[in-house]
């Protein structure tokens, strides 16, 4: 079966140990975390994973299920890039010197990208986008040698016009009332 | 709202949850626990094993005959490291369990002190859910938490790993009940499109068949099992959990399933038109070569828990749910009907079976005790009624083959991890749960001595357990594996024994050893005289085969009959 990215979101009670408690299920299915991004979601107290991973059809669907399945995760999704829109940050380090190179001054125009900090030595250079245009910025840098590279992990927001969690949210808390009614 | 301390906090919410019985083995950090015990011995009975893996499965033995959730107090580090086969063991064989385990104080977590372990990380992967206790005020929160997930939905185990600090530390206790939580759906919606393809596919059946799993146990289900199986009148099979859920002799039972299931619903795996799987998970003991198995038919999938639903055989029709709620929707859509032709084409395969394997291992009257004749010579002396408890191997395949059942709850064995030693401590377990019905426990000899020393336990408590040994002074399954795939090459499968004799007399436990079929006859008749503990050990056949037998890996319908 065609393998392909699929970007996973995963939201959880933040409870210690989740991240170790997900990271379990691609462990025992061989699968390799290509990139991934943690941080507080909009709603207090729910905590926000996006994981993008190489894998099947058929995979993707047992790693969600087998991820849901953990108590205090409260909904994993999975999507394709189509559904999404989606972008990673990239910084670059590069010595000041090479920047007043005028070449460097184009790509840097070029790609969009932007200067976060000069120093006497070093200016760090900023850009956001896909892993393809991040990289293609690195490469073209490198050609002036960059002393430092780091890329994010990927985030995501679906195209939808359905808000999941929220319905799955408001789910729960109807069953919720009907629960302690009783 | 009274002040007590942590421990105690955690003995009055385990009495809350309806606990009355414990299985542990004290140690340093769990000492203000067992400190507190000293006050309930009137409300808790607590057996003390012989090890900690025994106290996993004896809560084992206790949750599957029960239903109620299995507890145990374990003390850290090697307290916890010795659970951690028993914890593997419910979580893949979905019992309820919650296993308290002693922690080191909060200070002192993660600087590698004394019998210190990091048990949250170690359990995750293999408990429905672990949580460590920190504070006191937690207590009843978390106890209240981990019995609702223990036992909600599909079953499995808990840890609570409980600090020493919060053991001790004085909190304001009021007991929790927890019956809900935002991210765990434990039962999940039933879909009413679902429920009507089902049963317009079984409806449309010429041929189906039905397999029985753990699930219905577990939901209760057995009366709404037979209710869809007749109306429809649908010949059924069973997993080796799924067996006691039909008596034995329940005209649709048509046998068990798997590598030492029977023939017939083996074959007829991959002759049905729509296969209906009910509370099973598909295992590759039951499926072999999945890309062969049930090709032909229509797959109906019923379960509670929504990632078994095509992880290992892929479904057209899934019917989440608890299989006793969805079982009785799908018989309300069934045409009555017959399928008297069809169910009449399984004895063809039933008597070549009996021919080929049944016959020899029951009616042979010379030479060496078969394992099959000994099974069955202690399931007729108890009429079908007991509970059977098997340690894993030939033991395991040989009893669930010939032992017979008219009650539900009544099989108890290690299914998915196939834990030898699960045995001993799992009929101490099952006895306590249900003291009035006999417990017969089938082991062989290399996986009785690897819990053996719950003989102790079984002595301290006078616990009844009747232990059938069949000894053939080999690691039976593994000498049959070598003597079919490695050419008779038996490496390490060869056991010199002790005296198990002398062994049951040391912990004054009663035993005979028996040779031929006149010393069965007597030695049955004797260990059943009295509800006493009983070894009765069984000379077998030194090269006993279980057969029939599907090699792994291989089709559903590769029967090796000799």
């Amino acid at each position: 079966m065609e393998k392909k990215l699929y970007t996973i979101t995963v939201f959880s009670e933040n409870t210690p140990g989740l991240l170790n408690q997900i990271t379990i299920v691609f462990t025992r299915r061989q699968l390799n975390i290509e990139t991934l991004s943690v941080s507080p979601s909009s709603i207090e107290g729910i905590h926000k994973f996006t994981i993008s991973v190489y894998c099947d059809a058929d995979m993707i669907e047992k790693v969600i299920k087998q991820i849901d399945k953990r108590i205090d995760v409260i909904k994993a999704y999975y999507n394709v890039d189509e559904e999404l829109v989606y972008q990673e940050i990239a910084l670059y380090k590069v010595s000041t010197e090479d920047l007043l190179d005028s070449k460097l001054e184009s790509i840097i125009r070029k790609y969009n990208a932007r200067i976060l900090e000069v120093d006497r030595v070093y200016t760090i250079i900023e850009m956001t986008g896909h892993t393809e245009e991040t990289q293609q910025l690195f490469e073209e840098l490198n050609k002036f040698n960059v002393l430092q590279f780091v890329r994010s992990g990927r985030i995501s927001i679906t195209k939808s016009p359905i808000e999941q969690l929220n319905d799955y949210l408001d789910k729960r808390e109807i069953r919720r009332k009907e629960i302690e009614g009783k | 709202m009274k002040e007590v301390t942590g421990s105690e906090a955690l003995l009055l919410s385990i009495i809350n949850e309806g606990v009355d019985t414990i299985f542990g083995y004290p140690g340093g950090t769990i000492i203000p626990v067992y400190n507190s015990l000293y006050d309930y011995k009137n409300q808790l009975n607590h057996i003390l094993m012989r090890h900690e893996q025994g106290a996993t499965h004896a809560a084992q033995g206790y949750a599957r005959v029960s239903g109620k959730v299995g507890v145990c107090f374990v003390t850290s580090g090697p307290g916890v490291t010795n659970t951690i086969t028993g914890i593997g063991d419910a979580m893949i064989d979905s019992t309820p369990m919650v296993v308290v385990t002693g922690q080191v104080g909060t200070s002192a977590l993660g600087t590698d002190a004394f019998q210190e372990i990091d048990v949250i990380g170690i359990t995750s992967p293999i408990t429905k859910w672990s949580y460590q206790i920190r504070r006191a005020e937690d207590i009843a929160w978390a106890v209240a938490r981990a019995f609702y997930i223990a036992r909600s939905g599909r079953p499995g185990p808990v840890v609570l790993d409980f600090t020493k600090n919060a053991q001790l530390e004085t909190v304001n206790f009021e007991p929790k009940k927890c019956n809900f939580i935002r991210s765990y759906q434990p039962i999940p919606d039933i879909n009413n499109d679902k429920i009507k393809l089902a049963a317009e596919a079984i409806n449309n059946a010429k041929k189906p068949f039905a397999l029985v799993g753990q699930g219905v146990t577990l939901g209760n289900a057995e009366k709404e099992l037979k209710q869809f199986l007749e109306k429809a009148d649908i010949p059924a099979a069973f997993t080796l959990l799924g067996e006691s859920a039909m008596e034995t002799d329940y005209p649709l039972n048509r046998g068990m399933l798997g590598m030492h299931g029977n023939v017939a619903p083996n074959m007829k795996t991959n002759e049905c038109d729509v296969l209906i799987a009910i509370g099973m998970r598909f295992d590759d003991r039951v499926t072999g070569n999945t890309a062969t198995y049930a090709r032909q038919a229509k797959i109906i999938h019923f379960d509670i828990d929504p990632s078994e639903i095509s992880k290992n055989v892929k479904a057209d029709i899934s019917v989440l749910g608890n299989v006793k709620d969805t079982l009785p929707l799908v018989t309300n859509l069934l045409n009555k009907n017959s399928h008297r032709e069809w169910i009449a084409s399984f004895d063809e395969y039933d008597k070549k079976e009996y021919e080929k394997v049944i016959s020899k291992e029951l009616e042979t009257k010379t030479g060496d005790l078969k394992m099959g004749e000994v099974v069955r010579a202690i399931s007729d002396a108890v009429d079908s009624s007991a509970v059977l408890v098997t340690d894993v191997g030939q033991n395991q395949m040989m009893a669930a083959r010939y032992f017979k059942f008219r009650q539900n709850r009544s099989m108890i064995t290690s299914g998915g991890l196939g834990t030898m030693g699960f045995g001993i401590p799992a009929a101490v377990g099952a006895k306590l749960a249900v003291p009035s019905r006999t417990v017969c426990l089938f082991c062989g000899d290399g996986g009785f001595q690897m819990t053996m020393q719950e003989l102790g336990t079984i002595m301290q408590g006078e616990i009844g357990v009747k232990i059938i040994l069949l000894d053939n002074e080999w690691l039976g399954m593994v000498r049959q594996l070598q003597e079919l795939f490695c050419e008779k090459r038996y490496s390490a499968t060869k056991m010199k024994n002790p005296d198990f004799c002398e062994i049951a007399k040391a912990y004054g436990i009663k035993s005979c050893r028996v040779t031929t079929r006149e010393e069965l006859a007597q030695g049955v008749k004797e260990m059943f005289a009295d509800d006493k503990a009983y070894v009765l050990v069984a000379n077998v056949e030194k090269s006993g085969l279980v057969l029939p037998m599907t090699p792994a890996g291989t089709d559903v319908t590769n029967i090796l009959l000799e």
